[in-house]
């Protein structure tokens, strides 16, 4: 048994835990071992020539080319143009989602005229619409925005519809015999009852606006991330190529960042999202 | 026959309308009510008055129709034919707790009357239930006794004129329910509301309420003092009833 524990390093490091650092910890350590691993992996078959430059570029190459592109600016006007994209086409579309999923969520009436149109356009893949776009926008900004619009829209208006729709009757009870009046109602009940709801609509939203996003910006551009794209490839230059997935990973990553921001500030209430928040 | 329909005519008139006024010498009053789900006639040609600081007890197995008449008293659904003089706001306890998950102990006491009652107010009245230095915390963290409590402190900080309880305490385990009765009892003799407790338990009956009703099928079979009813019950159903219960 001494041996088993004494010859490897996994099995004595949960004994550790014991004495000071606690598994949480520890588990948040381990699960950056793999990505480490494969990164050293990586740049060590791409240095041994292993694997081409061509192909796969070492990480080492991709963060130089990262910084020679700071340095000259170009990355902060494509990283720039892309994000104003991406949140003119979420604001746009997430208002008119959440002012839909609102207005049906409230109304029947509203829901008898609006909802089944709504569901045989939310039917069609948003991608499927992007030669008509064109026709219609052209390739230029509004065409882009318009794509990612539409990607954002769905969600929003699906899970706040269905957050309204979910509100207990038994609150709404309580709200009458209370004698509260309409604005305190939407404000005091429904918006924070259909919270978790849209929140979880924003987090999809986001997902598909980069999808959009990546999408719209392969259409003739000169300035964006999807242009460097594919200026690149133009040039066979992998390592922007691999820079630009990469950029659109970390934006994505920040953008789930900040819907787990956003649900820890709104929902602290709902034991499920406290996360050691206790008020 | 002619009356009911004299009656029928009241029901016409919207529940914010005189019929549910402010300042009444009875906590709440009612005459030739009845109730209908469609053809089905749930309550019929009740009557009942309760003065302010008087505790009545509505006794009756379920389905029997009790809720149904607190839920009419209450103004959440309005009567089919009758008249009810209330309180424009009686005061309700449910049988669930129904403080809203997002909103803080003092935010669900105050919830509508942030105005008047503030926070400090809310404070006195979760202090008042047991539950003073928890005013910023949330309702899922507390027990189910303690989530009732503060709907008794919701229902007790506006001093409402009429208290209504749908069954308050069904769903408490037997010793938070013990618990229960004594605080119900110490804060109706200091707010002095007129009090409809809707039960099927005869022991809260006994120990809470000056009179008692028993209703089976819609009507009021037995009315009057608790222990003269449930000493010497003269209705063969509260016969039952009072039969049916081991001696405490």
């Amino acid at each position: 048994m001494a041996d088993l524990t004494s010859s490897r390093i996994d099995h004595a490091a949960p004994a550790r835990t014991h004495s000071g650092v606690s598994k949480a910890v520890l588990y948040k350590w381990l699960s950056w071992i793999i990505p480490a691993l494969v990164v050293v992996l990586w740049e060590v078959a791409a240095r041994t020539g292993v694997i081409a430059s061509q192909v796969l570029p070492a990480p080492s190459s991709v963060l130089g080319t990262a910084l020679d592109l700071a340095r000259n600016g170009e990355l902060a006007v494509h990283l720039g143009v892309s994000l104003l994209r991406a949140v003119a086409g979420f604001v746009i579309g997430g208002s008119i989602g959440l002012a839909l999923g609102i207005l049906v969520g409230f109304s029947p009436l509203a829901q008898a005229l609006l909802d089944r149109s709504i569901q045989m356009v939310r039917a069609v893949p948003f991608l499927a619409m992007l030669p008509l776009v064109i026709v219609w926008f052209g390739v230029g900004e509004v065409a882009k925005i318009f794509l990612v619009s539409l990607a954002v829209l769905f969600p929003i208006y699906i899970n706040t519809m269905l957050g309204i729709r979910q509100i207990d009757p038994k609150l709404m009870e309580l709200a009458k015999v209370i004698g509260l009046n309409w604005t305190a109602v939407v404000r005091r009940i429904i918006l924070p009852g259909a919270m978790p709801s849209i929140l979880t609509g924003v987090r999809y939203a986001l997902a598909h606006a980069w999808l959009a996003l990546v999408i719209a910006e392969t259409l003739a551009t000169t300035k964006g991330i999807g242009f460097l794209a594919m200026d690149a490839r133009e040039f066979l230059q992998t390592n922007v190529i691999l820079l630009t997935i990469i950029i659109y990973a970390i934006i994505g990553v920040v953008a789930d960042a900040l819907v787990r921001f956003l649900e820890v500030r709104f929902l602290s209430w709902h034991a499920n999202y406290a996360q050691g928040v206790h008020k | 026959m002619n009356a009911s329909v004299a009656l029928s005519r009241d029901a016409d008139i919207p529940a914010s309308s005189e019929n549910r006024i402010g300042d009444f010498p009875l906590a709440v009053s009612v005459r030739g009510l009845q109730r209908r789900y469609g053809a089905r006639v749930v309550i019929d040609a009740l009557d009942l008055d309760i003065q302010k600081g008087e505790f009545v007890a509505l006794l009756g197995e379920s389905g029997c129709g009790k809720t149904t008449l607190l839920r009419a008293l209450a103004g959440l659904d309005g009567p089919d034919a009758g008249q009810i003089r209330a309180p424009e706001r009686p005061s309700v306890v449910f049988q669930e707790h129904r403080l809203l998950p997002w909103a803080t102990l003092w935010e669900n006491v105050a919830l509508g009357h942030e105005a008047t009652v503030g926070r400090a107010g809310a404070a006195h009245a979760l202090a008042e239930v047991g539950l003073s230095g928890r005013e910023d915390d949330w309702p899922r963290n507390l027990s189910g006794g303690q989530a009732q409590r503060v709907a008794l402190a919701r229902a007790l900080v506006r001093d409402p004129a009429l208290l209504l309880l749908d069954e308050p305490f069904a769903a408490l385990d037997a010793l938070t329910r013990i618990k229960m009765h004594r605080l119900v009892k110490e804060l109706v003799a200091r707010h002095q509301p007129g009090v409809l407790i809707v039960t099927h338990d005869i022991g809260v009956a006994r120990l809470l309420a000056h009179r008692l009703m028993v209703m089976q099928g819609g009507e009021v079979v037995e009315a009057g003092l608790t222990d003269q009813v449930l000493d010497d019950p003269q209705h063969p159903y509260t016969q039952t009833l009072v039969s049916s219960v081991l001696p405490v």
